[in-house]
């Protein structure tokens, strides 16, 4: 449904410091895909999500949308491009001197649809966000994330094909956030949308996308399927936004004792074992020791699902030292599961348990 | 004071309404417009027209630096083809209007440009065309700032507008001078000052009470 190709956005120039912000941008994002886009702040990926519906224009490259290059559309045929794209933002953008009701209708106003029929049209969508008691409510009078479903309801009215997101849950509480994500998930399947989300939490990727590319300094140096960039982050940004994620499965009082680097003797090594595909469900920990005959001690984990496939972490401290953690890593790679290790912990650090 | 002399303090408070009622109405319908172009008139904005920016922003600029009074003696030739004489009360309009009208475009620049800029883009995200941007978001959007600089400039005028007596108009200005002091009345001259501060006062806290009615960011 769109297609970027070779997007290159400078800004500035003519003496002054120009600022390179796409380099050569090609994504392919298909119709009914909740995509993501991730990255850190100052990446680019506000500018390129920008450039789907021609706020941005694009320096070089295409965008096309359901095969029409919207860099070739004049003035009215943009008007009317712009009418099939939603477009949610992060600090909400609402008009405070109008109503909820009065902000959800903008957009059916602004196509010079009737009143009668704007009002046909506005109400199931304050209903479809929840928001049916507010409709003469102003802004001010409202929650973020209330705000937010105002923007959602506004950006939805005009039945678009395309939604875009831009940071929606920022702004948000990891509750709202929660609650908003949910919301955009069951509407994406409601109404069949495609939607492009930018972000830079990996758990809005994680519980809302299907595909996502990650995005670094005007570059996409990863993409794919949600679950696999998860479980497998090749590039190291990627690793850093997963690793933000993960770390927060490792209490801080663990992390202070967890120490880079090979073992010692009398230390003992850290085994980070990673728990995804067909195998995850197997009973590797008793395997492990009743099998392999380790002794180990979990130090800390999490298991999560992502896109309802189980996806798990493990931190375990092996006490046999470090031809046992070996051991224990062939084991576990037997089973085409993940295992390394991460660092290493003083034996008398952690409460055995 | 006399019947006689309070019906010449309400004939000089009407030509004083009447003087500053209409140059408020023109500065209005010509400041407006100037205002909100040169809001969006800059480089990367709405009407993006850099040289017309800079022209009427130097325009605007130079009226409002010249003294009221001298404003109104100087362009008493431009008075004379606008009102057919120099002299009166309809003639004062004049000097006033083109006294007003940059104040008046400045005043509705700021408050447009203190508009949100993410809710241009998202009027654009919409599909809105430029006018509707304009009249569907910024100008309702600024309204609440927009009516708080119309009262400032209705009270700046109340004052302008004493000072043409000198140029022949009438008012409540040219009565304080005429009667209260170059006929040493000083019950006028307070009679005048009075009612000057209550007309400011009321003028003021009702633009105040509209300008807070009209704002829904603070509930």
């Amino acid at each position: 449904m769109i297609r970027l190709e070779g997007l290159e956005k400078v800004y500035g120039g003519k003496g002054g410091a120009t600022h390179h912000a796409l380099k050569g941008i090609d994504l392919s994002i298909g119709k009914g895909e909740i995509f993501g886009i991730i990255g850190r702040s100052g990446a680019g990926k506000s500018t390129l999500i920008r450039t789907i519906n021609r706020l941005e224009e694009v320096t070089e490259g295409r965008v096309v949308v359901d095969g029409v290059d919207i860099g070739t559309l004049d003035k009215a045929g943009l008007t009317a491009f712009r009418r099939q794209v939603g477009m949610v933002f992060q600090h909400f953008n609402l008009l405070s001197s109008r109503t909820v009701f009065g902000n959800v209708a903008l957009p059916l106003e602004l196509a010079g649809v009737p009143k009668a029929e704007i009002e046909k049209r506005v109400l199931p969508m304050l209903d479809l966000v929840g928001l049916d008691d507010k409709r003469d409510r102003y802004p001010a009078e409202l929650s973020g994330g209330q705000k937010q479903r105002v923007g959602i309801a506004r950006a939805l009215v005009a039945e678009p094909k395309l939604l875009l997101c831009d940071e929606v849950t920022s702004a948000l509480d990891p509750e709202t956030t929660q609650q908003i994500l949910d919301l955009l998930r069951d509407i994406s399947r409601r109404l069949k949308l495609t939607m492009v989300v930018i972000t830079h939490e990996m758990s809005v990727v994680r519980d809302l996308c299907d595909r996502v590319a990650v995005i670094d300094d005007g570059r996409i140096v990863e993409a794919g399927n949600v679950f696999d960039v998860f479980v497998s982050p090749q590039h190291e940004t990627t690793q850093a936004l997963i690793a933000g994620e993960i770390e927060a499965a490792l209490p801080k009082s663990l992390r202070r004792i967890i120490h880079d680097g090979p073992p010692k003797d009398g230390e003992n090594p850290v085994v980070k074992i990673v728990f995804t595909g067909p195998n995850a469900y197997d009973p590797i920990i008793s395997q492990l020791s009743r099998v392999a005959g380790i002794d180990f001690n979990i130090l800390a984990g999490q298991v999560d699902y992502i896109q309802n496939r189980p996806f798990g972490i493990l931190f375990v401290e092996a006490k046999g030292g470090l031809a046992d953690a070996e051991k224990a890593i062939a084991f576990v790679q037997s089973r085409n599961l993940s295992a390394e290790i991460i660092g290493h912990v003083d034996p008398d650090a952690v409460p055995a348990g | 004071m006399s019947t006689q002399m309070l019906s010449l303090l309400v004939n000089a408070a009407g030509e004083t309404a009447y003087m500053v009622l209409v140059a408020l109405s023109i500065g209005t319908l010509l400041g407006a417009p100037l205002g909100v172009l040169l809001a969006t008139s800059g480089r990367g904005e709405l009407f993006e027209m850099p040289l017309f920016n800079r022209v009427v922003g130097a325009l605007v600029n130079a009226t409002r630096s010249i003294p009221f009074i001298i404003l109104a003696v100087a362009i008493i030739p431009f008075t004379r083809v606008v009102a057919g004489t120099s002299i009166g009360t309809s003639a004062a309009i004049v000097p006033l209007t083109v006294a007003a009208t940059p104040f008046i475009a400045r005043i509705i620049e700021g408050a447009v440009r203190g508009v949100e800029p993410g809710l241009t883009e998202a009027a654009q995200a919409m599909g809105a065309k430029p006018l509707q941007i304009v009249f569907k978001v910024l100008l309702p959007e600024a309204l609440p700032a927009i009516v708080l600089g119309l009262t400032l400039t209705t009270v700046l005028l109340i004052g302008y507008s004493a000072m043409v007596g000198a140029v022949g108009g009438g008012g409540l200005g040219d009565l304080g001078i005429r009667y209260g002091y170059q006929r040493f009345r000083p019950d006028v001259m307070l009679a005048v000052v009075v009612t000057l501060i209550v007309v400011v006062q009321v003028i003021q806290s009702l633009g105040d009470r509209l300008a807070r009615k009209l704002n829904k960011r603070v509930r």
